[in-house]
């Protein structure tokens, strides 16, 4: 690492932590229903909402009818976008022609953007009309993360309030979340990047004059569009040459703020934000990648403002900067080293003045080694999955940290609201643990821990691992699974758990040479996604609801303060034992014997 | 459970035209309005002719041209409607073919040039568009790009210099030299 990369990853670790806690606060006192004096003029945007659904916002949820109010918000998001999709051809702002999304693709999609996981089976600009980004995939950008946050806030009152049996109302803090929060940011950073030249108008897309003439190998295609293929399976080709080059337009930068910020990820282009019309300076990167932080980090102050104590919230926030950085260190500096099986061909991957060096396939020159792997680290702590360079090229040991930030469940600093509604799930095993080792009744937060909250918190830290699991072993025994499979060795073992633990954990990002865009892979993965999200949101649900009913008890000398940093590192213990115990073998399959086989080559 | 039903259909339509329809109507106004330029792909007019983006990369393979970065997209390199990288793994034997074929193809047209090549030279970018080379890449090149257009060395590393942007701020990013700018000061020379 160079001093200007530690420098820049510096500097984005504190804009982030000068930004959480003022972000925090803002968001605690609009849950609340109290927004300060600078955002009161979106009151009555708010209001007309709840006149126009008939909800009344004083009117407090059971947690099962906040469940339910959850489920169809988001059943209807999901029919609404499939819908889109399969109508496009005959809906408006569709200036290249764009037909139908096969069903099984519209399928995934819909499901990938409802869970907040935005996985891309589909190329965006080759795929999708204007309106369906903007009004369909866009739509649930918000939405998704708007969900995840009322989830959130209300467990956090689970734990701030005591024997009431209510946790919220769903309207009011999707609602809030949407009007006060994410439209506000989004706006703002949509402007901040087309002045980088980010693109955002409804134009057809422009066709310009190369400087050369470009000669290629064209595939031919038959009468119905599938290309020819030779008696050895390979495809024929002719020689073709153009003098044209096809810039793509839309409304990118509004979809672009808003993937970041609600870490939803799911690109406006197939390249997503290392397209340079998504991401065209390093000034953007730096905003997109801050964006990501910014909601999961904030979050954890608004978590401590509304249980009363923040130093709650700063230990957990510290939980996660810590493992964060463990793992950014690890993926910095396999980038770095570069691969070994280049520098004998005289390739120079040395880091000097003058370039990035390192393993620079599958990423740009204006981000480097140093802002593609920190990119990297962060989309995929995040629920995010957003990508500005391809996983799938990393080093084996720069891969394996994507895909390990996933299979923690993503909570180093996780999701908009997912993510820190996953990490209270660990600290609520953490106590647990604690309490078994001393033989005490756990309780975190003045909540006492008992049966039924263990058993929704393991439903939730059970169910991703089982989906991603269970995933990848019938991926790799069909042959549909197989079939996908673009890189030979542990690498293509590799890209199936990729997308089943990106599927599961709603992530998105991929180590894209998988063949996804599949009828088996549509199918599953998008099973794999409803499971993990929804199935996660029901049980944690269930937990707020139960935590709510308890009564407070008052910390005695028992009690294990939960804001100290041996629970910081009890917290990072459990979080790191439960995901290596059950992803470790599976890993030893994939990344950790390519990389023992790199080295043993060289 | 059914009396979440109106809510959900009718808070589903109202956030879907401010989220879907005036939040990118209102966005794209201030755009087109404050920064036409970005807003509409930064295209670099020449003649009146749109001759390229500022941000997208274009192919070339002429020697007396500065080359680019090496593209996966298909079917022929630096497509913009279909941007993508390899996705080639590290180990691959595909990758590593690939590599020596770039290594290959620049040492045929600079018979010599016996440096190491920079790597981002020979291998592919993430979106298949990059505009950028590194400077030492550019460098690299200059010496060939200079002799086959029979003009002064210093001539060549002078241009390459004036199209070499810093860090952002000095700080942010990576040094990086725009391939399709340079290319096009190279053909204005007189």
């Amino acid at each position: 690492m160079t001093a200007n990369g530690l420098l820049q990853i510096g500097l984005f670790l504190a804009a982030l932590f000068l930004l959480a806690k003022p972000l925090g606060g803002y968001m605690a006192r609009v849950y609340e229903g109290n927004p300060p004096a600078f955002a009161r003029w979106l009151s009555p945007m708010e209001n007309l909402f709840y006149r126009l659904c008939g909800v009344n916002p004083e009117e407090e949820m059971r947690w099962t009818r906040y469940a339910m109010a959850t489920l169809w918000f988001s059943l209807l998001g999901m029919v609404a976008v499939y819908a889109m999709q399969r109508l496009q051809g005959m809906l408006p702002l569709n200036p290249q022609g764009f037909g139908a999304v096969t069903p099984d693709s519209a399928f995934n999609t819909a499901i990938s953007f409802v869970t907040n996981t935005n996985w891309q089976g589909y190329a965006g600009e080759s795929t999708l009309s204007y309106l369906t980004q903007m009004a369909a995939l866009a739509v649930q950008n918000f939405f998704s993360a708007a969900t995840g946050m009322a989830v959130l806030i209300a467990l956090i009152r689970g734990f701030a309030r005591h024997t009431v049996d209510t946790i919220g109302n769903f309207w009011v803090d999707m609602t809030r979340s949407t009007v006060y929060i994410l439209l506000p940011l989004s706006f703002l950073l949509a402007l901040v990047l087309v002045s980088q030249g980010v693109v955002q108008n409804f134009a057809s897309y422009k066709t310009v004059e190369t400087v050369e003439t470009i000669r290629y190998d064209n595939p031919k295609l038959d009468a119905a569009g599938q290309p020819i293929k030779d008696a050895a399976g390979n495809p024929v080709t002719e020689k073709a040459a153009t003098k044209e080059q096809t810039l793509p337009m839309g409304p990118v930068a509004s979809q672009e703020a808003i993937k970041e910020l609600g870490t939803n990820g799911g690109g406006f282009f197939n390249a997503n934000s290392s397209h340079p019309f998504e991401n065209p300076t390093p000034l953007t990167n730096f905003l997109e990648i801050l964006a990501i932080f910014l909601i999961p980090g904030a979050l954890c102050h608004t978590f401590g403002r509304m249980v009363g104590d923040t130093r709650q919230g700063w230990a957990i926030l510290a939980a996660m900067t810590l493992v964060f950085l463990g793992l950014l260190a690890v993926a910095e500096v396999s980038e770095t080293a570069g691969n070994p099986a280049l520098a004998a061909l005289g390739v120079d991957q040395a880091v000097s003045a003058t370039q990035s060096g390192g393993n620079m396939e599958g990423k740009e020159t204006r981000f480097g080694v140093v802002n593609s792997a920190l990119f990297a680290t962060v989309t995929t702590s995040t629920s995010c999955g957003a990508v500005n360079s391809m996983h799938d090229s990393f080093t084996p040991l720069g891969g394996l940290v994507p895909l390990v930030n996933i299979q923690l469940g993503e909570v180093i600093y996780g999701g908009v609201g997912s993510g820190l509604y996953a990490m209270l799930i660990y600290a609520v095993i953490a106590v647990f643990i604690a309490g078994l080792m001393i033989g005490r009744t756990p309780e975190y937060l003045g909540k006492k821990i008992e049966a039924f909250d263990i058993k929704m918190a393991s439903l939730t830290i059970l169910i991703p691992p089982l989906l991603i699991l269970c995933g990848t072993a019938a991926a790799v025994m069909v042959d549909a699974g197989r079939a996908g499979v673009a890189n030979p060795g542990a690498h293509g073992f590799s890209e199936i758990l990729y997308a089943f633990s990106s599927a599961a954990g709603n992530n998105g990002s991929a180590f894209a040479g998988l063949s996804a865009n599949t009828p088996f892979y549509n199918t599953a993965l998008g099973i794999a996604m409803w499971i993990g999200r929804f199935w996660l949101i029901v049980p944690v649900l269930a937990l707020a609801g139960s935590l709510a009913a308890k009564k407070r008890i008052p910390a005695g000398a028992g009690t294990m303060p939960t804001h100290t940093p041996l629970f910081v590192m009890l917290l990072i213990g459990t979080v790191i034992l439960v995901g290596a115990l059950t992803f470790v073998p599976a890993l030893g399959l994939g990344p950790i014997v390519e990389h023992l086989a790199m080295v043993g080559a060289h | 459970m059914l009396k979440e039903i109106r809510p959900a259909v009718v808070s589903f339509l109202v956030l879907s035209l401010v989220t879907g329809v005036a939040y990118p109507l209102a966005v794209t106004g201030i755009a087109q309005a404050v920064f036409p330029e970005q807003a509409n792909g930064s295209v670099i007019m020449q003649n009146g002719k749109a001759v390229g983006s500022a941000l997208i990369g274009q192919s070339f393979s002429d020697p007396r041209y500065f080359w680019g970065r090496p593209s996966a997209t298909g079917p022929m390199p630096y497509n913009a409607a279909a941007s993508g990288g390899s996705n080639l793994g590290p180990a691959n034997p595909a990758l590593l073919e690939a590599v020596k074929g770039r290594v290959q193809a620049l040492r045929e047209a600079d018979p010599g040039n016996t440096a190491p090549v920079p790597v981002d030279l020979v291998t592919a970018s993430a979106s298949g568009l990059d505009p950028h080379i590194s400077p030492a890449a550019a460098e690299y090149q200059a010496p060939r790009v200079a002799r086959l257009r029979h003009l002064p060395a210093e001539t060549v590393r002078a241009l390459v210099a004036r199209h070499t942007e810093d860090r952002q701020f000095g700080l942010l990013g990576e040094p990086r030299v725009n391939v399709l700018e340079l290319n096009l000061a190279l053909d204005a020379l007189p």
